[in-house]
């Protein structure tokens, strides 16, 4: 079995994030870089697969020069190899030009039965690249899995979101995106963080997955950001000391609010 | 005119609010055109209130496949009628399966997605809030037509009686080698509380609340206010509320007319998820909490003597 988890490198969603005035993409260079957790549970499901039987595990990312150290994490809990495709090209792309990159990317490994991604990014949360990039291969895509399980040439997945829970089941080649109660995934180990030193890393640009640099990044893209700005600090209102009658003293507020 | 079509958001029989809105907001860009997926019979029990909102037209796609594969359907119909029609735009709702059907269907369009957008005007220039409303971002699609997902709770429901014409489109054969299979549909179970990201009060609790029992401290101000109840992420990982009831960027986002937060410090994290809200009071025993710092009105306090004397202070004011 032929299994690629994709990841991304997100801002962490506990230190400040912002915008960059130039090009109104995301400001990735201000602000600590982490592999998006909801990552880390995509790539245990595939190492789960592969402790169960016999899977070769690919880990995938389209991202800057520090984006590496997000593949480094991945590979050191257990992942085979990786592929990063790297371009100033791709910068900026939109969720739809970012389909593409990916559904090409995949294509490079070769012979794959099953794709593994988180649900939701922390930062674009366009929550729908699986899906995205299953119809982009011609793919079923089985998303927000709280469960997961791989035999007879299907996945079945247990779906549950805001809206219900239920079962899918498709047919491999398949896209699977997880969500956050399909497990806890693992710590690196000391040996698995010096084994992934060593785990082969191939870089590629767009050129080497037959694209050209004006289907993806800010060109490539469909949508354009005509601006944007901050929102006006909130600043504090009242803030009062409890002196016995703070409950009293909110409801006069909610009173003079018109709130209740 | 050109029509614009607006995919309708039904549960079990009944339209939610956020087509309302979608169908307001389709007016400023053409004609309305609502859009029913939906098993056979659906579109009967919708038809008088799309009508009532605005929908010039009622595009009826009903099969049993309509329920028994994951978002195809719905990308199918609605790729279909954007070949036929060319709209502006197509609006679909902002939940987890309408963003999977607006991201296929601007795929298999090569369409330009406007995600989750809390506003759109006549020109088809979007607004979204992103980071949890630390910006507002203005964008639109350069493509004859725009897939829009629309944020729930964005913007005021006009009413608006339109014609309502139903026409029969047909749900394209799935192929089902290649989509994926839905048995054993239920929906979640959500109490009698309003929905969180639906609610016009919600009332959150968080690390201070220090167990899942005290959290009836919580509840009993949200039923009071018939609000719905929240949680912080260091709430939910200390196991004191389920993960589903998380506000915060790995949580939900919500943005009512007042939000209360109760024994919650106020961390980046929490505050990207309600932020936004019209009118923000807390209660906190730490003076220095962020919290504080976009609170409208603060108490500087122990939440279990605040909170029960404000729950019995709504109730005299209610009856």
């Amino acid at each position: 079995m032929n299994i690629v988890v994709l990841i991304k490198q997100v801002p962490d969603t506990w230190s400040e994030r912002t915008l960059s005035d130039g090009d109104k993409t995301l400001d990735r260079a201000s602000s600590d870089a982490v592999l998006d957790e909801i990552n880390e549970r995509a790539v245990e499901e595939a190492l789960k697969i592969k402790e169960a039987g016999d899977a070769e595990v690919t880990i995938l990312t389209a991202g800057p020069d520090r984006a590496t150290d997000a593949v480094r994490k991945a590979l050191s809990m257990g992942a085979d190899k990786a592929v990063h495709v790297n371009d100033d090209a791709i910068h900026g792309s939109d969720a739809v030009a970012t389909a593409k990159v990916l559904a090409k990317a995949i294509g490079t490994v070769g012979d794959v039965d099953l794709v593994i991604a988180g649900n939701e990014a922390t930062d674009g949360r366009s929550g729908a690249m699986a899906g995205m990039i299953g119809e982009v291969l011609g793919w079923p895509s089985l998303t927000h899995a709280n469960a997961l399980s791989v035999a007879d040439g299907a996945a079945t997945v247990k779906r549950e979101t805001d809206e219900g829970t239920c079962d899918v089941t498709a047919a491999l080649p398949a896209v699977v995106s997880v969500a956050e109660k399909i497990n806890e995934p693992r710590y690196p180990s000391f040996k698995g963080i010096m084994a992934a030193k060593k785990k082969p890393v191939s870089t590629l640009g767009i050129s080497d997955l037959g694209l050209d640099a004006s289907e993806v990044g800010l060109d490539g893209s469909l949508v354009k950001v005509d601006s944007f700005a901050p929102r006006p600090p909130k600043s504090g209102g009242q803030k009062v000391e409890d002196e016995g009658d703070g409950g009293q003293k909110i409801a006069e507020f909610l009173v003079g609010q018109k709130l209740i | 005119m050109s029509e614009v079509l607006v995919l309708v958001d039904h549960v079990d029989g009944e339209i939610k609010k956020n087509t309302y809105e979608m169908l307001t907001a389709a007016r400023r860009l053409g004609e309305p055109s609502a859009v029913v997926v939906g098993t056979p019979g659906t579109a009967t029990k919708l038809a008088e209130g799309l009508a009532a909102h605005g929908a010039e037209k009622v595009y009826v796609a009903e099969s049993d496949d309509a329920v028994n594969y994951l978002s195809t359907p719905q990308v199918d119909v609605l790729a279909s009628l954007v070949e036929r029609v060319s709209p502006p735009a197509v609006l679909i709702p902002a939940g987890a399966d309408g963003r999977e059907v607006a991201g296929r269907l601007a795929v298999r369009t090569n369409s330009g997605w406007l995600n989750d957008l809390v506003d759109i005007d006549g020109d088809r220039n979007g607004s979204h809030s992103i980071f949890g409303g630390a910006f507002t971002v203005q964008s639109h699609a350069t493509t004859d037509t725009a897939i829009v997902s629309w944020r729930s709770g964005s913007i005021e429901v006009e009413e608006n009686a339109a014609a309502g014409t139903q026409e029969t489109v047909e749900v394209p054969a799935v192929d089902a080698a290649r989509s994926a299979k839905v048995s054993n549909r239920a929906p979640i179970v959500g109490g009698d509380r309003p929905e969180l990201t639906e609610a016009s009060i919600v009332v959150s609790g968080g690390r201070g609340v220090g167990s899942a029992d005290n959290f009836n401290v919580v509840e009993g101000l949200a039923d009071s206010l018939h609000a719905a109840v929240g949680a912080s992420r260091a709430a939910v990982d200390s196991g004191y509320y389920p993960n589903q009831f998380q506000v915060g960027q790995t949580g939900k986002t919500v943005s009512p007319q007042l939000y209360i937060a109760l024994g919650i410090s106020g961390a980046i994290q929490h505050r990207a998820g309600m932020q936004t809200s019209k009118t923000i009071v807390a209660v906190n025993k730490d003076p220095e909490a962020p919290i504080f710092e976009i609170a409208d009105f603060g108490i500087v306090g122990d939440l279990f003597s605040v909170a029960p004397q404000l729950t019995e202070e709504v109730g005299k004011r209610s009856s």
